[in-house]
């Protein structure tokens, strides 16, 4: 069982389905995201508060790991090479980051042409970028996806399988500078990264 | 009838960096000239450049983590910045990606300018975004670039090993643009190649005009690239 627990989380706010979130995380402050109900993708992106143009970058993070897939020991590199936060706990055992946020755009290509005005992470990005201020079109980058099973074959196939998280599957990093996180809970319906159920999820932070 | 007529000729030397644009219907062939060359790429719609290469969309929309003839690759916009006709070597790696000035010290140690004059050690981050800011670009524009010609294998449990060999010379790789289509390359070792001595390999570069059937078979591959063919139509209807 983990040492952090909810009531003594100085943060914590429960995204609904389907939306965006923007909050800070200080260096050294605990960061846990929580799938509450199970099987549900929580697309997420992180950038320096002191220089938003310095973000998660995904080619870095799995270089430097040797390893496709995001678990505990996962140190989350910059574009610029510093590392921002660390994967301390994880109970589902499994994240993807080469498969990105959907957009109305890519899902025109991925499902048909009538899904443009579907809902999608790419749009709820660029909301909160917009109010926000400071994040713009352009900061928005290859994410991960927290909860989500994208397994790359032996041949170079990417497959997308049923998601491995399950209700109370939580991942928790810390954070190595002060960062911006970023989420999107997925509002995706033509897969099964979210079960076909779009659900909750909850952010805690401790010091 | 399907014209190709070559109208221009470059050689890319190993460290070097390069952009271009790519008018809707014309396509480049990128050749290896000695073996183990490895380039760099990315990719942005030349008359809107906040469009620009999305791996991520590429993969996931052809259930595929590697690239080669037939694959599309594939705008934030749900277009195809460029259709890969034609690839000898057979893989090129998505997940790579670039090293920054810092990493290359780590690895190939120091190779500055004022010792080495033109051999000094050069770093696909920087020669990226010096390229890119040829065009008012900047490093929140540099995503994730594709490495041309570089293999990297993953294992069961996740695991990356980078595979030798993958081009010989001789190796290349013809990317058709439909639509206008800016190209940023650099030349360089892939960041996984477990050689420890600096020394990046030399492209040619020949560009020609085609027709779009040249892509024809990049186009019917899945349906979702005819849909991805679909959408960069719009831009020109």
């Amino acid at each position: 069982m983990s040492a952090y627990h909810a009531e003594t989380a100085v943060y914590r706010a429960t995204v609904p389905a389907g939306e965006p979130w923007l909050t800070e995380v200080k260096a050294g402050q605990t960061l846990r995201i929580l799938d509450l109900e199970g099987n549900q993708a929580i697309d997420t992106l992180f950038y320096s508060v002191a220089n938003p143009r310095e973000r998660y970058d995904v080619q870095r993070t799995l270089r430097r790991q040797g390893n496709v897939y995001l678990g505990v020991g996962s140190v989350l590199y910059s574009n610029l090479g510093r590392p921002m936060l660390t994967i301390t706990e994880d109970n589902c055992g499994r994240h993807d980051t080469l498969g990105g946020a959907c957009a109305q755009e890519s899902n025109t290509v991925r499902y048909a042409l009538d899904t443009r005005h579907m809902h999608s992470c790419r749009d709820n990005y660029l909301r909160a970028c917009c109010h926000d201020g400071r994040l713009g079109k352009r900061d928005i980058s290859p994410n991960i996806n927290f909860f989500m099973n994208v397994p790359v074959t032996p041949e170079g196939g990417l497959t997308f399988e049923d998601g491995i998280s399950a209700a109370g599957k939580y991942v928790q990093l810390k954070a190595e500078m002060d960062v911006m996180l970023l989420i999107s809970n997925c509002p995706q319906l033509n897969n099964p990264c979210n079960g076909y159920n779009p659900t909750p999820a909850q952010v805690l932070i401790w010091n | 009838m399907t014209d190709t007529t070559v109208f221009a000729e470059e050689r890319l030397p190993g460290g070097g960096h390069l952009s271009f644009v790519l008018k809707r219907g014309q396509q480049v062939r990128f050749t290896d000239l000695e073996g183990g060359a490895n380039l760099s790429l990315m990719l942005f719609n030349a008359n809107e450049k906040s469009e620009r290469l999305n791996l991520p969309d590429t993969l996931k929309c052809q259930h595929t983590a590697k690239l080669t003839r037939g694959h599309c690759l594939y705008s934030d916009m749900g277009r195809v910045l460029a259709a890969i006709t034609e690839d000898t070597c057979g893989w090129s790696d998505s997940i790579g990606g670039v090293l920054n000035a810092a990493e290359v010290e780590e690895k190939y140690g120091v190779g500055r300018y004022q010792e080495l004059r033109n051999g000094f050690f050069r770093n696909g981050t920087d020669n990226l975004l010096v390229e890119m800011g040829k065009w008012g670009l900047e490093l929140s524009d540099l995503t994730m670039p594709l490495n041309l010609f570089s293999r990297v294998d993953v294992g069961a449990d996740g695991s990356l090993t980078f595979v030798e060999g993958n081009s010989r010379a001789g190796d290349h790789i013809e990317l058709y643009a439909p639509m206008d289509t800016l190209f940023i390359v650099t030349a360089l070792q892939h960041p996984m190649d477990p050689a420890g001595q600096y020394a990046p390999r030399p492209l040619q570069l020949t560009f020609s005009r085609a027709d779009e059937s040249v892509a024809e078979h990049c186009r019917t591959s899945r349906p979702e690239n005819q849909r991805g063919f679909i959408n960069t139509h719009r831009l020109f209807a």
